[in-house]
């Protein structure tokens, strides 16, 4: 479903060094993949330019990205728009700040159908409330009339969830979706994610500097180190017999009563 | 300073404009002090309203005065009201600004509702109603402006003084034995710097335009003393009688002025902001 | 609603303490009886007049009475004309009230839409030469931009009469024309300062998280300027244009003095050169009223755009 091929991004501000250096991976129908690194490694940046969203006069972009086989890199951007929202949705790190304070929770979820489909507003609102019960919000009905600031962080989160997934795409983008969040809300969006890529078949390319996290969700790792993929393979392999030395590193930081408890 | 590089890329064009704008000002009206071309209240019979010329650089006025000396005068009497407005609103302001900041308490909430409900109100309008009680003259024009400008500085140095009292490196100082005003004074002030000069320039801007207003109305410095405000209002009334120049050279001087404050200000804010 | 219930006792709270504070610094400093006797009365005049002014009683009794009389919409008598000073100000408060509101619709018709251009275009040539303008502009004071609208409009242009008030009185339409240009030498410093300012607090907005989600969603520029930065942008925007108006009453007394106009400042004016202090009082407190009911309009208007104030 998605190929990225020997993506190169530097920003113009630093052009002496290659932010993303040649990641190449690929995703298939309904898998779950985990992108591991520090904070540095390329990983978000790499996100960002599969859902498009790297500023594109700060940015240069090189190689190819094809969401069943369209090309997104360097694309028209209206071609782009076409699919961001509707085949290819994003879910940020920070919830609190990911939604516009001064719009009702229910006009958010139901956004990407305002800009994508000519439903009326009572389909939409169907939709966005059957999203929001899909993604375990308590009372839609109430909340869709909502502010962002009357919400908690973990609900906010949910809120984001229920918005990317009412289009019904096929890749939902995880950038860091947990960390924000405390550790029992975490391990809740967890299993939100998992649930929905059981029962929609989603595609969840999920982003993370914490290597439990990603076990716990995702079949296969890739991990991210300087701006290059150094290992990929299934998530448990990985874990156990990592080959590269990084990565090796990586799961050695983890605290020891952690890896004892898993 | 981790930005640094970003920073100079760009030139920080208002800073330097503005204080170009600023220092050749501030060097003509500390000549006016000293020296002006004429004697400012001289009036010359023989060349009543002349245009400018090389003799008279902005002309004379209905009485043949000299407008070159005359403006350097006035300028100069603004430039004073500024300072002595700024100097009072800044130092009571800081002071007010920095107990209520630090200490807390209703003390602060009564002081801070008294700022909101100054400032809700324009302050020309304040200063004319005062000097309407007290009468014109320059130290009431002084006083009345600087102490309507003290609730906008103790708005900002309270701001700063809040955000700073509860960072780690206060408390340390708090723990190793520093008394209270010495940490207000030697820590948390120079913190709130770069925030007061800017408002300090703002300050000064809106000090020359309050001024300026209020002697254009003829409410602010008494009639026998030189101000662009008043020169302004009789230029005006010649405007229509042939000696244009007389408002335009003065009304200029204290756009230049204004300018000059305000583009320092701009300047600042932004070199702050790297 | 809570909200708005505490503005209002806020607002009441306030007037009480203004209409308080101008009645009491005239009554305490101003005694007009030397202004009306002359400076060689005998005491016993000056002891009589004061008597016959009500001057003799205790000051929160006068207070009180002067309140009640002009909540009624009996604000005295004027010293130096011996007019009721409620027509004195009623004949003049219109024009002083269309020539701000005149400038008010000027400031927000002309600088959203600037505003919204220089942010849309940031660092293209519009925007670096509104930049520099805008600046420049705030230097100006309103009077001396009155002069020079004067000057271009008046004496080259011939485009209006200057001073000649009262030629345009009952013709409208050349009522509106006349008053134009006093209106745009109060509005223009203000459109320079509401341009910028919307401008810098747009940009902000632009680069909050919520932006990036709206892009993730597919929409362009423009689609996340008018469907969510804009309002973010707006809400400090309010205050300031509240503020606004204010200053522009208080600018509006300047102007009426450049451009000749009859309102409410020139008889602010010539009452404190007179030491006419009922009708120096009234004014104040009519002014303060507005300014006042302006702020709470300002408040309700930003509690309509920001929810985040309502729980609070």
């Amino acid at each position: 479903m998605l190929d990225v091929i020997d993506l190169k991004v530097r920003f113009l501000s630093r052009p002496e060094k290659y932010a993303v250096d040649g990641v190449s991976f690929h995703m298939d129908d309904g898998e779950i993949l985990g992108l591991v690194g520090e904070s540095g490694s390329g990983k978000s940046v790499t996100a960002m330019a599969i859902s498009g969203l790297l500023p594109r006069r700060k940015t240069e972009c090189s190689g190819s990205i094809l969401l069943d086989g369209q090309e997104m890199l360097n694309a028209d951007r209206d071609a782009v728009r076409r699919i961001q929202g509707k085949d290819l949705s994003v879910v940020f790190q920070e919830p609190m700040t990911s939604l516009d304070p001064v719009v009702r929770i229910g006009r958010q979820v139901e956004e990407s159908l305002r800009i994508h489909t000519k439903l009326d507003a009572a389909a939409r609102k169907a939709a966005a409330l059957k999203a929001m019960a899909e993604a375990e919000l308590p009372d839609p009905e109430q909340l869709y009339r909502k502010y962002p600031h009357e919400l908690s962080g973990g609900m906010l989160q949910r809120v984001m969830i229920a918005a990317a997934i009412v289009s019904g795409p096929k890749l939902l983008l995880a950038d860091e979706p947990t960390t924000a969040l405390d550790v029992t809300i975490q391990a809740q969006i967890l299993e939100l994610l998992k649930k929905i890529n059981r029962e929609r078949g989603m595609g969840i390319l999920f982003i993370s500097h914490n290597l439990n996290v990603v076990r716990k969700l995702c079949s296969r790792v890739a991990v991210m180190h300087k701006g290059r993929i150094v290992e990929t393979g299934a998530a448990e392999d990985v874990f156990h017999h990592p080959r590269d030395p990084y990565t090796q590193r990586l799961i050695a930081a983890i605290p020891s009563r952690d890896k004892r408890l898993r | 300073m981790k930005k640094k590089q970003y920073s100079e890329q760009k030139k920080n064009w208002f800073l330097y404009v503005g204080g170009a704008i600023t220092i050749v000002m501030a060097a003509l009206i500390v000549l006016g002090y000293f020296w002006t071309p004429y004697d400012p209240g001289a009036m010359d019979a023989a060349c009543k309203g002349a245009p400018p010329s090389l003799a008279h650089i902005m002309g004379t006025d209905n009485f043949g005065r000299d407008i070159f000396s005359r403006v350097l005068q006035g300028a100069g009497m603004t430039f004073f009201i500024a300072v002595c407005v700024v100097a009072i609103g800044a130092v009571c302001g800081t002071v007010i600004g920095g107990l209520t900041g630090y200490f807390g308490g209703w003390g602060d909430e009564a002081l801070m509702r008294v700022c909101d409900a100054i400032t809700a109100f324009p302050s020309i309008l304040l200063a004319l109603v005062v000097i309407a009680v007290l009468g014109p003259g320059k130290w009431n024009v002084i006083w009345v402006l600087g102490i309507l400008f003290i609730p906008s500085f103790a708005r900002i140095v309270r701001g700063e003084f809040v955000k700073c009292k509860n960072l780690n490196y206060i408390r340390s100082a708090r723990l190793m034995g520093a008394g209270h005003v010495r940490i207000m004074v030697r820590h948390i002030l120079p913190n709130a710097l770069p925030v007061l000069l800017p408002a300090i320039s703002i300050g000064f801007n809106n000090a020359v335009l309050a001024e300026a207003s209020m002697s254009f109305l003829g409410v602010g410095v008494s009639p026998t003393e030189p101000s662009l405000g008043r020169m302004l209002s009789d230029g005006q009334s010649y405007l229509l009688r042939g000696l244009p120049w007389y408002a335009l050279f003065v009304g200029f001087t204290i756009v230049l002025l204004i300018l000059g404050f305000s583009l320092l200000s701009e300047g600042l804010q932004q070199r702050r902001r790297r | 609603m809570k909200y708005l219930i505490q503005k209002f006792c806020t607002l009441i709270i306030t007037l009480f303490i203004v209409s308080f504070l101008a009645f009491a610094a005239f009554q305490l400093i101003g005694d007009p009886t030397t202004a009306m006797l002359g400076t060689n009365a005998t005491p016993e005049q000056i002891a009589e007049l004061q008597h016959t002014l009500g001057l003799d009683r205790p000051l929160l009794v006068r207070y009180g009475e002067w309140l009640l009389h002009f909540l009624q919409g009996d604000m005295g008598v004027s010293y130096s004309y011996n007019l009721p000073v409620a027509d004195m100000v009623g004949e003049k408060l219109p024009i002083t009230f269309i020539l701000t509101m005149m400038a008010f619709a000027l400031t927000v018709v002309v600088s959203i839409p600037l505003g919204i251009l220089t942010a849309r275009r940031e660092g293209g040539v519009l925007d670096q030469a509104m930049t520099v303008l805008d600046q420049v502009v705030m230097s100006i004071p309103p009077f001396f931009i009155g002069i020079l609208l004067t000057c271009v409009f008046g004496l080259i242009l011939h485009l209006f009469q200057p001073g000649n008030f009262d030629a345009v009185r009952g013709h409208p339409l050349q009522y509106l024309g006349f008053m134009l240009f006093p209106a745009l030498s109060i509005a223009i410093p203000r459109i320079a300062m509401t341009v910028k300012m919307l401008r810098s607090s747009i940009l902000e907005q632009m680069g909050q998280d919520y932006i990036r989600t709206g892009y993730s969603r597919g929409l362009d520029k423009s689609g996340v300027l008018w469907r969510h930065a804009l309002r973010n942008a707006l809400i400090p925007v309010v205050t300031f244009i509240a503020v606004s108006v204010a200053e522009m009453v208080a600018g509006s007394i300047v102007i009426e003095q450049v451009f000749s106009i009859p309102g409410i400042g020139r008889l602010l004016l010539a009452s404190i050169a007179n030491r006419d202090f009922p009708v120096v009082q009234a004014i104040v407190v009519i002014l303060a009223l507005w300014v006042v009911v302006v702020n709470f309009i300002a408040d309700v208007l930003y509690q309509c755009i920001d929810p985040r104030i309502r729980l609070n």
